[in-house]
């Protein structure tokens, strides 16, 4: 039932956010979201914006753990 | 990242799990997605031996009992009730029939994609009483509470919802008081995490010792999680770790939650093959009432007889594998499923026998 499909926001009007996903324009609420600017990729689940993505922290720990490995 | 690709990742990462993994570990997951993206990725062909991956209840729809499917197949019934609901819902038995049944019986029933549309409809057909069918763990509920949320500033009278909403905790907490079952670890729901965070998970660290790690879906997400399970059971820390940092902070989405604490209160629910549950389902609140479907339109069931033979209680606690089922493949397939989790897409019974024929490779 979850979809994870990376929605990326074009335009805010209200509660409402015209996305970019994969290239179709679509609406979605964002409700609980509701500190998402023009820019932010957003998480839906069925019309509605759950979170906003975080692309930065992505990769962040194996990055830090490879070092710690490297040994074993 | 160090890969250039994502395969190679993926097989530097199963290089590690077979050199770093020092004792047998039985993983569940506990997320239909997470049972889809498994079998898919045929990634338990390809873990070390010591490494077991069971699916969990971990789909909203394969959990739903089938007396509470009566009810609502009762409700699409009556004159003057459109039921919405999700797609997934229409072909899973109640004890009886099934809302695709009753459809074609003529009963009111329309698929929605989104609880949204159910508002829309309401909106549309004033003379008619427009039923949400709510059904969903803690990534669906805050999207029907923000749609509830909407109803009631629009002072919708025809709008309401019939409540079918669980909660994951309180069912991995049944699954590790189990005897029967025996699980070392889980794979966290990622996206039940992106709104609880970790907090409602670290009893299970605390209490009961095991490590959980939030999960995402591409098969290098799995593969990392289970590598950081392996690593907190050989540094015996059992933690509540994040590997889907993407999407999943520590504190979850507080306005979520907020959502579904204003609308919604924990009651006992009864999940499908495993009982009633205190505190595992969701009820709407008292001053909500008139959005509640079960208060507005009480119905008085007999109670139906569930379907003999199917094994799905024991396939959800990942005691029996689908495999495991007499039935498997044989009387239950998708085209004729007898049990829910032959139904979804996302059950476990539908998942196993959709790619049970694939051995893949590690990059689908
Ligand atoms: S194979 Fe069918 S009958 Fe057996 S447990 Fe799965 S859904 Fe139930």
């Amino acid at each position: 039932m979850c979809l994870a499909i990376p929605a990326k926001i074009i335009k805010i009007d209200g509660f409402i956010a015209e996305v970019d996903i994969e290239g179709n324009i679509k609406e979605v609420n964002i409700t609980l979201t509701p500190e998402a600017k023009v820019g932010d990729y957003l998480l839906l689940h069925a019309g509605y914006a759950i979170q906003i993505l975080d692309e930065k922290s992505a990769n962040e720990i194996f990055e830090a753990w490879d070092d710690v490995y490297e040994a074993f | 990242m160090k890969h250039s690709n994502k395969k190679e990742y993926a097989r530097y990462l199963l290089e590690r799990l077979y050199q770093e993994i020092d004792r047998p570990l039985t993983v569940m997951e506990v997320c239909g997605t997470h049972t889809v993206a498994i079998a898919k990725s045929g990634l338990r062909d390809l873990l070390p031996e010591k490494m077991r991956l069971l699916s969990g209840p971990g789909c909203p729809v394969c959990v739903t009992d089938d007396c509470d499917l009566d009810y609502v197949m009762a409700l699409a019934r009556q004159e003057g009730i459109i039921l919405a609901t999700f797609g997934d819902m229409m072909r899973v038995p109640g004890t009886a029939s099934s809302l695709l049944q009753e459809k074609s019986r003529g009963a009111e029933v329309r698929v929605v994609y989104s609880p949204a549309d159910a508002l829309k409809l309401a909106t549309e057909n004033r003379e008619s009483q427009v039923v949400f069918l709510g059904v969903g763990f803690e990534t669906t509920t805050p999207v029907v509470a923000a749609a509830l949320d909407q109803a009631v500033q629009m002072e919708l009278k025809n709008f309401s919802v019939f409540s079918l909403h669980k909660l994951v905790p309180p069912i991995m907490r049944v699954l590790l008081d189990d005897p029967q079952v025996k699980i070392d670890a889980f794979l966290n729901p990622g996206h039940v995490c992106a709104i609880l965070g970790t907090e409602p998970f670290q009893f299970i660290a605390k209490d009961y010792g095991k490590p959980c790690v939030v999960a995402g879906f591409e098969t290098t997400d799995i593969l990392e999680a289970l590598l950081l399970i392996v690593r907190q059971y050989r540094e015996q820390s059992p933690a509540v770790d994040i590997q889907y940092k993407r999407a999943v902070r520590p504190e979850g989405n507080p306005v979520a939650v907020g959502f579904i604490e204003k609308y919604f209160s924990p009651i006992t629910a009864r999940w499908r093959g495993i009982g009633e549950v205190p505190g595992s389902g969701l009820e709407l609140r008292e001053e909500f009432a008139q959005y509640d479907a079960r208060k507005r339109f009480p119905i008085t069931l007999e109670p139906g007889k569930s379907r003999k033979g199917c094994a799905c209680g024991e396939v959800l606690k990942g005691i029996k594998l689908p495999y495991d089922c007499p039935l498997f493949g044989k009387s239950c397939t998708p085209a004729k499923p007898v049990g829910p989790c032959m139904v979804s897409t996302e059950g476990s019974c539908a998942a196993y026998f959709r790619y049970r024929r694939q051995k893949a490779g590690v990059d689908h």
